[in-house]
């Protein structure tokens, strides 16, 4: 015991970040295990077994989420990135501007604001509209909205934070070569920012397509997100199924990390040979 | 040249316009209006038709009244026989508080070190342990929240090796329960504590701690005087992230807490859609931001600005 004691001293960064890890990654670990269960228990592994992956493929709610899921976070990511990339030029290029602390507050509220907060102050919006103009029903639409906004936020953070390290003598040059302001934006500014637009859009692919509180305020019936669907499943009891749709989604993250590691590593590569 | 370029200047003009002008024009429509709006509702006496949009000018006499129903408000903190500060919603704030209050200590008591011993590894190893707090990040927080609830229910992972082990006798009831509750907040938020709390320490001057121990502080003396002080901005954002979201969560407690665990988040989401008391839960979140929200932000800044002032 006392030989324990004064190896965890000595090594106390090493298991702290240890059980830390840990901590982190042990329901990851648990999801992944008992998606392939042969039976519904939660502490004991039964036997191994695929028919919580065919349960999820024949479940018409869960595979009609995800479509829609997808197809709502492929809308807002792409709208909430290129809405960022504007109010990021804004709040870096352009100094003072009149109405500049507003703004500011607005782009960064939703950070802060609780996503209830959000989702509800959303809703009356939509539903005050609705009752003017007859126009729009809730559903994929108003989820779309709520979810640009939420987005948003996020992606003006990254785009600002690399738009503001950025060399603006490269821009000055491409005006002193006689580039229009358009020009030296879309050659030169947006080029430059390209790996940040992507982060942010990944981002906020992520937030659309993992959020539930906002989707629960803004869907209308027949309308359920991914989310929304796995979270009344969740309330109700555990469902193995959910396990295996977890999996099949952290493949797809490894995945894509892989892919962009890789990319990220050949780039570097290609920008060393230039030097 | 002089036309060229003063049609240059408009059209740079104009470019700016629209940068500013597109998000700004967005963020008016579907950030600041939703909110007035829920300031009206907020205010609004539904009537006898329950109309949340009722209208809050009344015409007697060909002389014009605002009706501002402040009952909304006022029966949040006072309960029908005239008692203050005992209703139910007053308890979902305060166990709203508590559990924020916990979570945020939580996360700091783990965090800290964790973030401490990130920030003073081998230079080359830090992006992988900061990529690694950020991978889950990538998976559904609600399948990893979800998870909790196979690894903490009675016959889950924890309880099952507790009795394997011969620690406990029969399962202990963890799940929907205080212990569950606190268990999945930290783990959502503990890398809200973690990112800014490495982004502050991993800036630190060592020369200042070689100094203390020159002047003969202990390790211990030297990281509690130099090395805490010196991270108070990292604290105080790490503890905003944690407690803001946390006093409105709704996901966490539906899942992992159990009948008693109402949260104020809860008790919105209700009121809108059970109560269908739209004034109601509207003044519920304007209170929650001008009592809890408001305040940390304006603490925040002027911590941000002291640590500024300080470093300049």
């Amino acid at each position: 015991m006392l030989t324990l004691i004064r190896a965890l001293r000595s090594h106390l960064s090493k298991f702290w970040i240890a059980a830390v890890y840990l901590f982190l990654y042990a329901p990851l670990l648990f999801l992944v295990i008992f998606s392939f269960n042969s039976t519904r228990q939660d502490s004991v592994f039964t036997g191994f077994s695929l028919r919580w992956y065919h349960a999820l493929a024949s479940d018409p709610r869960l595979v009609e989420g995800f479509f829609l899921s997808l197809k709502i976070a492929l809308i807002s990511a792409t709208l909430a990135t290129a809405l960022a990339t504007l109010a990021a030029y804004a709040l870096v290029r352009m100094g003072q501007f009149r109405g500049r602390t507003l703004f500011t507050g607005m782009v960064n509220a939703p950070l802060i604001m609780p996503e209830v907060i959000v989702g509800m102050s959303l809703l009356l919006l939509m539903v005050g509209i609705q009752r003017v103009a007859g126009w729009p029903d809730r559903g994929t639409l108003t989820i779309v909205v709520g979810h640009i906004l939420l987005g948003m936020a996020y992606a003006t953070v990254v785009i600002q934070s690399r738009l503001s390290e950025m060399d603006r003598s490269l821009e000055e040059a491409a005006m002193d070569l006689g580039c229009r302001p358009g020009q030296v934006f879309f050659l030169v500014t947006l080029p430059n920012i390209v790996p940040s637009l992507m982060a942010a859009w990944l981002l906020t692919f992520t937030l659309s397509f993992d959020d539930v509180v906002v989707s629960e305020f803004l869907s209308g019936p027949g309308v359920t997100t991914l989310p929304q669907v796995i979270f009344s499943y969740a309330r109700r009891g555990v469902n193995p199924s959910i396990y295996a749709a977890a999996t099949l989604l952290m493949a797809a993250v490894t995945l894509a990390v892989v892919i962009y590691a890789i990319y990220l590593a050949r780039q570097q590569r290609k920008t060393g040979y230039q030097r | 040249m002089s036309a060229d370029s003063s049609r240059w200047v408009k059209r740079l003009n104009l470019g700016r316009r629209t940068a500013l002008g597109i998000p700004y024009i967005w963020l008016l429509l579907f950030f600041a209006l939703p909110f007035l709006i829920l300031l009206r509702i907020s205010l609004t006496d539904m009537g006898e038709g329950l109309d949340p949009f009722a209208t809050m000018l009344s015409n007697t006499d060909g002389k014009w009244r605002l009706i501002l129903k402040v009952q909304n408000y006022l029966s949040i903190v006072r309960d029908s026989d005239g008692v203050w500060g005992s209703t139910i919603y007053t308890e979902a704030y305060l166990l709203s508080l508590k559990y924020a209050f916990l979570t945020t200590v939580l996360c700091l008591a783990i965090g800290y070190p964790f973030a401490y011993f990130i920030a003073r590894s081998q230079p080359a190893r830090r992006p992988i342990y900061l990529m690694l707090v950020m991978l889950p990040f990538w998976t559904s927080f609600l399948l990893r929240v979800y998870a909790w609830k196979g690894i903490l229910a009675d016959q889950g992972v924890v309880n099952a090796a507790l009795l394997a082990l011969g620690v406990i006798q029969e399962p202990i009831q963890m799940l929907y329960t205080d212990v569950s509750m606190l268990v999945g907040m930290t783990y959502v938020y503990l890398p809200f504590m973690v990112l800014p709390l490495y982004a502050n320490l991993v800036k630190m001057d060592l020369r200042l701690l070689e100094a203390a121990y020159d002047l003969g502080a202990s390790p211990f003396k030297a990281f509690w005087l130099v090395t805490v002080p010196l991270s108070r901005a990292g604290i105080v954002a790490g503890c905003m992230l944690v407690f803001i979201p946390c006093v409105g969560e709704f996901v966490i407690p539906s899942l992992l807490g159990g009948a008693e665990n109402v949260m104020i988040g809860r008790v919105v989401w209700d009121e809108m859609f059970s109560g269908n008391n739209w004034p109601r839960a509207a003044a519920l979140a304007i209170m929650m931001i001008v009592l809890v929200i408001a305040p940390l932000v304006w603490y925040q800044h002027r911590v941000n600005q002291r640590a500024y002032s300080e470093a300049s």
